[in-house]
């Protein structure tokens, strides 16, 4: 397979510098679109890609850009476009190695998204974990200023843009693009109500796009080949290739660029190695955190958006986590949904009480103290949490989607904690679990 | 805090001539003073360690808003420290994949070996452990960060050895960030 998004990155991920990125066809793409296509160019390029945004939703990225007001339709002002580099899913980690091997990929997907929609700010809002990630973005924006691929009259084109790389104060709800936008605005990070979308009303009240890192890697290269190449790259439905990984007790847990639908079971077995010796596959979660489970049957499904839509689930993010047949189901959506509890912002009831409700339930129940009824609480919550609408924004329901789908294929570990009295996969820590997990 | 106090706070001696540089040349990117106060938060932190009650007023005063709007937004974030941290912060990832692969033993053997639990800070103030969001290497868990570093492929040796120099001692409660 032709690698695309990490063509510049070895095994020893090492990161590029301008001069090796240039060397390899870097900023080709840039000079391409500067040179011969219009901003409506890039953006129909983009949509007859069909390319779809890699943060985990799925939208296309063309028809999202399309929104923004351009020309005569704008009013005056900044327009914006931040990469949302807030990784922090979890089970995700893709965006990490892209930013700290190849930085420069992202800026020029990011200066081609803001000349396609005629934006001359731009941010990478990246978590502030990641240091590595920000000293080379910061270090490769230097060279680019250097070089005049940023700042005014970029080459010669008469298009300016600034770029800033700007570390998070923390919290996953910043993922959320208008929680992303508050966060940039020195706020709380709550997401907004919607609309207005950020397309016409971001940051600062402006238009603004935010587009995940994975997605701006893949602009360079459509702008660059077109979209009936980007098209040739998927195995099926979807356009593209896709960096999938893989974590939990594999052989050889990892990150790889592999075209859009490919089988979850050649991931699984063949780039993961399969499960560790002794342990069987019970299920997996196939896009981060916030998917429903699949389970063994569902190996040899595609890894596309729609496919994996109909299984009952979502691609998300394409980072698969595995469970195995030693990992206690509950203790694993416990571990999820305290998570999801920890970080709701707080702004709407059915996600800053009931998702601590739930959390309490399955503690109840991981702990040996659960009672058949608490079986009908967790549906009842699945029900009432779960569903778009009754919630701000979509965590909550996010963080539901572990849990019914667990409820559905693991119905039986649930039964066993409860009539048992305790985690069959651990009997003799009963307790230890109520002190873990129980701090800030 | 009452108006009186706020008369009281003589910015020139809360704020270093430093730190007000810094502050001031964000406001160049944001269209109103406020619009900083992450970024003067995270600038505050970077000399101080932490964001004081005090530190929290001048900053306030100094972007013209109210401190108690401030502490909202400083509350907020987990990488804001409003009480006092160690010399470095372990951040302990026990999200999903780190939790599969046996971070609760390692998060155990840890805690015993410094003598904190999450939001405490070792007695000879040198480490403060707090819990994080999933740190996005999942391929490599368990991971922890200890202070800009990411230790990868946890185990209880690793512990043993990384905090070798460390005696377990009764830790100064430090509460919860």
């Amino acid at each position: 397979m032709e690698k695309v998004l990490t063509r510049n990155i070895g095994s020893e991920q090492t990161p590029t510098d301008l001069k090796a990125y240039g060397a390899n066809g870097g900023y080709q793409g840039l000079r391409k679109a500067l040179r011969e296509l219009s901003p409506k160019d890039c953006q129909t390029v983009i949509s007859d890609s069909n390319l779809r945004g890699r943060g985990g939703a799925g939208f296309p990225t063309g028809m999202k850009w399309s929104f923004v007001p351009m020309g005569d339709s704008c009013t005056p002002g900044h327009k914006y476009l931040v990469c949302n580099a807030d990784e922090m899913e979890p089970g995700a980690f893709k965006d990490r190695l892209l930013m700290e091997c190849d930085p420069h990929q992202l800026i020029e997907g990011m200066i081609l998204a803001a000349y396609t929609i005629g934006a001359d700010i731009s941010y990478v809002f990246i978590r502030g974990e990641y240091v590595v990630a920000i000293e080379r973005l910061r270090g490769a924006l230097a060279e680019c200023y250097a070089s005049g691929l940023l700042g005014e009259n970029i080459l010669g084109s008469g298009f300016s843009l600034e770029m800033h790389v700007h570390p998070s104060a923390g919290r996953y709800i910043c993922g959320e693009e208008t929680a992303l936008i508050n966060a940039l605005e020195g706020k709380r990070a709550n997401p907004r109500a919607k609309p207005p979308f950020p397309q016409v009303s971001g940051l600062w009240g402006r238009p603004t796009i935010v587009n995940n890192v994975e997605t701006l890697c893949n602009i360079p290269h459509i702008i660059d080949r077109g979209a009936d190449w980007y098209k040739t790259l998927g195995r099926g439905e979807d356009s593209g290739t896709k960096m999938f990984g893989v974590s939990g007790r594999v052989k050889n847990p990892g990150c790889w660029e592999l075209p859009m639908g490919t089988p979850i079971r050649e991931i699984l077995e063949v780039h993961a190695g399969g499960m560790q010796d002794g342990l069987q596959l019970r299920g997996f979660l196939p896009g981060g955190g916030s998917t429903d489970f699949l389970v063994p049957e569902h190996l040899d499904l595609a890894m596309d958006y729609n496919v994996i839509g109909k299984a009952g689930s979502r691609m998300g993010t394409g980072t698969l986590i595995i469970l195995d047949d030693q990992t206690c189901p509950v203790g694993m959506v416990l571990n999820l949904i305290r998570f999801f509890a920890h970080e709701s912002c707080g702004f709407c009831t059915p996600c800053r009480e009931g998702l601590p409700w739930t959390r309490q339930v399955l503690q109840d129940i991981e702990d040996g103290r659960g009672q058949l009824e608490d079986l009908e609480t967790l549906a009842y919550q699945v029900k009432y949490i779960g569903a778009m609408g009754n919630t701000h924004c979509a965590l909550a329901p996010g963080a539901m989607e572990p849990l019914q789908s667990a409820l559905k294929y693991f119905r039986d570990d649930f039964d066993r904690h409860i009539s048992g009295g305790c985690c069959p996969y651990h009997p003799h820590k009963a307790r230890q679990h109520q002190q873990i997990g129980t701090g800030a | 805090m009452n108006d009186a106090q706020m008369i009281q706070t003589d910015l020139g001696t809360v704020l270093t001539r430093e730190e007000i540089r810094q502050i001031d040349s964000e406001l160049a990117h944001v269209p109103y003073k406020a619009g900083a106060a992450i970024d003067a938060l995270k600038i505050v932190q970077a000399q101080r360690g932490w964001v004081s009650d005090e530190s929290l007023r001048a900053i306030a005063k100094h972007l013209e808003m109210s401190a108690e709007e401030l502490d909202g937004v400083a509350t907020f974030y987990n990488l804001i420290y409003r009480r006092p941290v160690g010399e470095k912060v372990i951040l302990f990832c026990d999200s999903v994949s780190c939790w599969i692969c046996g971070c609760d033993a390692i998060k155990a053997k840890l805690s015993a070996k410094l003598g904190v639990d999450y939001g405490e800070t070792t007695a000879d103030n040198q480490y403060t452990l707090l819990p994080v969001p999933c740190l996005g290497a999942c391929d490599r868990a368990p991971v922890m960060m200890v202070a800009d570093d990411l230790i990868t492929h946890l185990d209880e040796a690793k512990i043993d050895q990384l905090f070798a120099d460390v005696k377990a001692e009764d830790s100064v409660a430090g509460g919860e960030q």
